[in-house]
């Protein structure tokens, strides 16, 4: 909680300034930033493989790619300037944030044995995974083994979004 | 549109970092198994490790050669990964369904490992070359790659 309690605070303040930075390379450079404070708070709770994934691709490749947007564009458009906000917008998102924290109430605790997503079939990976497939690290074993349709599905994905870059973006070839 | 960077400073460091991150990227993709990480973790920073060598000494520089190379890798760890699945098929078994995955002198847990580590590499393959090839789009034009490899292949 002592350490949990400026992480969040952090987050929520890259987040913000993010939004309202008004250089584009600064609030990419924050945008990183507030992925780094985000891999902190996932590694803090202990999904240590989804803090790897926001570290390495949040505050890392992500980076690299706005930058490398931001390079082919000029100062006229990495600067900009923002519109006043709407009344609308000022009413209806804190009213919003309410509806959800009510919401987030009937959330189960964390960590409840009892709650649904821990009592269907996690237990049976949890159990079964390291003398059926040797893999002690059971995120690995349900992503590659248990799950691996969904995996390869994904893999495509990643696939068609490099294609479709190359054919968009590359220009001159035949 | 990137050119080489002419500091020393940065060129020497990058002959440094550049060999640690890829050694380190085959290290998360390896040890996903035992440790958190795996073939996406591993193949992006083995994606970053080759975009800095890019930014660092240009496409068309000798020390970029493996990025250069891996341009050509489009749906090579795809093709791994169905590739371990149409191996089941042809063991007897579902597609992706590591138990028929036919490997002599190995019982089923360690069969189950093999498979997993294989379809692991076939997600890293896939996400480095991806990074890769989005970064390239990003910032060159295609008659800016040197073109001799590419009437090679």
């Amino acid at each position: 909680m002592i350490i949990e309690l400026p992480l969040l605070i952090l987050l929520v303040v890259t987040a913000g300034g993010a939004i309202m930075v008004k250089d584009l390379i600064s609030a990419v450079f924050i945008l990183g930033s507030y992925s780094f404070v985000l891999a902190l708070v996932w590694a803090l709770v202990g999904a240590v493989d989804v803090a790897f994934v926001e570290a390495v691709v949040g505050a890392g490749l992500a980076t690299v790619f706005f930058l490398l947007t931001l390079f082919g564009t000029t100062e006229k458009d990495t600067h900009i300037r923002r519109p006043p906000v709407p009344w609308s917008a000022l009413l209806g998102l804190p009213v919003l944030g309410l509806l959800l924290l009510y919401g987030a109430g009937d959330l189960p605790a964390f960590g409840d044995v009892a709650s649904a997503a821990s009592t269907y079939i996690s237990p049976e990976y949890l159990e079964n995974s390291v003398e059926q497939t040797r893999t002690p690290n059971v995120v690995t074993a349900v992503l590659m083994d248990y799950r691996s349709f969904d995996t390869f599905i994904e893999t495509i994905v990643i696939f068609t979004a490099g294609i479709a870059c190359a054919l968009i973006l590359r220009k001159g070839g035949s | 549109m990137i050119r080489p960077h002419d500091s020393a400073i940065v060129r020497t460091l990058g002959h440094i970092v550049i060999p640690i991150a890829q050694l380190f990227g085959i290290y998360v993709l390896v040890f996903g198994q035992h440790g958190p990480g795996g073939g996406f973790v591993g193949g992006v920073i083995i994606a970053a490790s080759m975009i800095l060598a890019i930014l660092i000494f240009g496409i068309d520089s000798p020390d970029s050669v493996l990025a250069r190379k891996i341009l050509h890798g489009d749906g090579l760890g795809l093709l791994i990964f169905a590739g371990v699945g149409g191996l089941c098929l042809i063991g007897g078994g579902q597609f992706l369904n590591y138990s028929y995955l036919q490997i002599p002198s190995l019982d089923e847990a360690s069969q189950h490992y093999a498979g997993i580590l294989l379809t692991q590499i076939g997600v890293a393959v896939d996400v480095a070359v991806t990074g890769v090839s989005i970064a390239v789009s990003l910032s060159f034009d295609e008659d800016e790659i040197s073109n001799d490899e590419v009437t090679n292949v």
